[in-house]
């Protein structure tokens, strides 16, 4: 395969209810690089992350989307997470009466399977989790409680960090994981995240702020505006965005 | 009057035919107590829609069969034949009831400590007529509805548990309900459990089919729990998918008495619970505790009512219900503070999960406060399964179907929870997963 390219977004446009929310995105992300994918409130940040990982509700009118050389926009959301797509969700879900151990031994199970693995019993499963949940400090009472079901902000961040650290994807995509964290929770996020950066592994970082862009350090910084890619650089991007604001962008953005 | 006269007279030949065979014969008050609600059944016949508490349940089905008792059972039954109903990791005083008869060899009553008993209506009636009589029939109304007259005019083999003062059950009681195929088949439990100052017991009452066409059981329990005594109920309605089962639990609490039901239906074609609780001293504390499934064309039913009618009187309500096809699920709650309650706190709720476009429930949580006292709230939901809920379950590899299916029983997980016993919660759960849509996916995952 000539292409080494993990993901490539082709003039990307997608609608919801009739609304133009993302209008010709263009990225390509290479194994091992973490991009950072800011801007303002309504920029289309968090549809471009549900969008790859499959949400329904999302009209894609034009452009394309590969990843690892097959059409992404034919999974289904199960099958791009068996293939080692990750979203870390910006607002996890509650799922009363589902025991976070099982859906976790789920997913795990999920996709060993579709790895041609043998899938872990209760026992090893337990093992991995427990030198994964070291990873990411999260108390194991959690592990007891139905998904996220009464978790404060930060332990629900954590847990997204765990299923992480446990299903170990080719591409993870950070959904503003740094809203509501304070800093410990956001150094312990960061820290758990960057432990997982490797060669192989892809990383986007959707944020609206640049603070966790200190601790998770990026290659690449997209800068997004009315559902455009409007600036692109590297991380001094993201400190200027601190400094000036997205003012600017949004002035760039509509002269343009 | 709404029951034909043909329907009457088939009855009335069933009552008198069945004579001699009926617990009690030959005990004036008895007989007199089964006249009496015979009366009053010939008079109201069965509930029409037209009455409140039966406005979303039709019983037409029931009303135009000619449902037969069966006097002399000849069941060739042998205990593994039931085995999959018995709680194999709880030792239970077990008694076992096929087609309205207690069956002895099926059964196992076992020991109770002291002078407490357990056995079937039939014998308590020869054994202690006297015993029974301040209790039988004196806290279910035969008044209430044409099934409880016509229950206690035909009132038929169940089980008495009698605790004494201070009498406390290690092992709980598990009474089994058998119906084999026969078709019209009518039957009409009776239980009474009477519970004496300071006593603690845990009853179970399963009702499941060997088979089934169309039968009928028509079950009503009384319990009377007394001073600081607790009795814990669960009930399991299993019965073949064209069963029809109408069942009454009524219960008296006396002064700081704990009472607890759990109760569960899964099975039947027409389902209709009424679950009644007289917190009639004070300190009673009450919790109802439900879950309904329904599915295809199945109707079910709950119409619980709880009567605060002494101070201090604490009482807790949760039922949901899960319904698909184009079943239809009904729920009714009435807790009612009467003058004079004060310092009651009562709090009820019930949810429901609709899993079709097809699938209807009519929910009712209602609240009566005649005290000024009081803290009580309730609520009602009805919904279906969250999208938000699936995308982020197929967003970790877990396919559509399982996601629903995880989903599912999870919203039934709540209920079950609430119950202390492992074993039975075990047994619901498996039930559960033969019968919820989509837990096929899931039953690796959750067992």
């Amino acid at each position: 395969m000539g292409d080494s390219r993990m993901l490539s977004i082709k003039n990307l446009h997608v609608s919801v209810a009739g609304k133009h929310i993302l209008q010709g995105i263009d990225l390509q992300i290479m194994p091992g690089e973490v991009h950072a994918i800011m801007g303002p409130n309504g920029s289309g940040k968090s549809t471009l992350a549900h969008v790859l990982a499959g949400r329904e509700g999302y009209d894609i009118t034009e452009g394309e989307i590969t990843y690892e050389g097959q059409n992404l926009l034919l999974l289904a959301p199960e099958e791009r997470a068996r293939e080692g797509i990750f979203l870390a969700f910006q607002y996890p879900v509650e799922i009363p009466g589902v025991n976070n151990t099982y859906f976790l031994k789920a997913a795990v199970n999920a996709l060993r399977k579709h790895r041609g693995e043998p899938e872990l019993d209760a026992m090893d499963f337990m093992q991995l989790m427990k030198t994964r949940i070291k990873l990411v400090g999260m108390n194991e009472a959690l592990l007891k409680r139905a998904v996220n079901q009464g978790f404060s902000g930060g332990e629900k961040k954590r847990n997204e960090i765990l299923q992480m650290a446990l299903l170990e994807p080719r591409l993870a995509i950070l959904d503003e994981t740094d809203s509501g964290l304070d800093i410990d929770a956001l150094k312990a996020v960061a820290e758990g995240v960057n432990r997982l950066r490797s060669p192989e592994r892809a990383i986007i970082v959707v944020t609206h702020y640049q603070r966790l862009l200190n601790y998770i350090v990026p290659d690449h910084v997209h800068v997004l505006a009315q559902g455009r890619v409007v600036k692109s650089g590297d991380r001094s991007l993201a400190e200027h965005l601190e400094e000036e604001g997205y003012g600017w962008i949004e002035k760039e953005a509509a002269n343009a | 009057m709404t029951i034909a006269a043909a329907q009457l007279d088939h009855y009335r030949r069933e009552l008198s035919a069945l004579g001699a065979q009926l617990p009690g014969s030959g005990l004036t008050w008895v007989e007199k107590t089964r006249q009496g609600a015979f009366e009053r059944f010939a008079q109201m016949g069965f509930p029409s829609a037209r009455d409140e508490n039966w406005k979303y349940t039709r019983v037409t089905p029931i009303e135009k069969r000619a449902f037969r008792s069966m006097p002399k059972s000849c069941i060739g039954l042998i205990p593994e034949d039931l085995e999959r109903f018995f709680f194999a990791a709880l030792p239970c005083h077990r008694l076992v009831f096929v087609n309205g008869q207690y069956t002895p060899q099926l059964s196992e009553p076992g020991a109770l400590p002291g002078r407490a008993t357990v056995c079937s209506l039939t014998k308590a009636l020869a054994d202690n007529p006297d015993r029974l009589e301040p209790y039988l029939a004196r806290y279910a109304d035969a008044d209430a509805n044409g099934f409880t007259a016509l229950n206690t005019a035909f009132m038929g083999d169940g089980a008495v548990l009698y605790l004494p003062r201070d009498t406390v059950l290690e092992h709980p009681v598990h009474l089994l309900f058998v119906a084999t195929t026969q078709e019209e088949l009518f039957v009409n439990p009776r239980n009474l459990i009477v519970a004496e100052q300071g006593s603690e017991a845990t009853v179970i009452e399963s009702y499941v089919s060997l088979g089934g066409n169309g039968y009928f059981t028509n079950a009503l329990t009384e319990v009377v729990v007394g001073d600081n005594a607790e009795v814990t109920h669960y009930k399991l309605q299993q019965e073949h998918l064209s069963a029809f089962h109408i069942a009454t639990l009524q219960v008296q609490q006396r002064r700081n008495s704990r009472f607890t039901s759990h109760s569960i239906s899964f099975g039947g074609s027409l389902v209709r619970n009424d679950i009644n609780a007289v917190l009639d001293a004070e300190g009673a504390q009450c919790t109802l505790n439900g879950l309904y499934l329904g599915a295809g064309r199945q109707h079910v039913d709950y119409h619980t009512r709880i009567d605060h009618t002494k101070p201090l009187g604490t009482s807790r309500e949760h039922y949901r219900g899960i319904l698909s096809g184009r079943a239809r699920g009904v729920f009714s709650g009435l807790t009612q503070v009467h003058a004079g309650a004060q310092k009651t706190d009562a709090s009820q709720s019930n949810d429901n999960l609709l899993l079709s476009r097809d699938a209807e429930v009519d929910t009712k949580p209602q609240l009566e406060i005649y005290a000024d006292d009081v803290k009580c709230s309730h609520g009602a939901t009805v919904g279906q399964l969250d999208d938000d809920m699936i995308f982020y379950l197929r967003a970790r590899g877990i396919e559509a179907q399982a996601a629903r299916g995880l989903l599912t029983y999870g919203f039934a997980q709540d209920v079950i929870d609430r119950m202390h016993l492992a074993a039975v919660r075990t047994a619901v759960e498996e039930v559960l997963l033969g019968q919820l849509p989509d837990t096929d996916a899931i039953k690796g995952l959750v067992s």
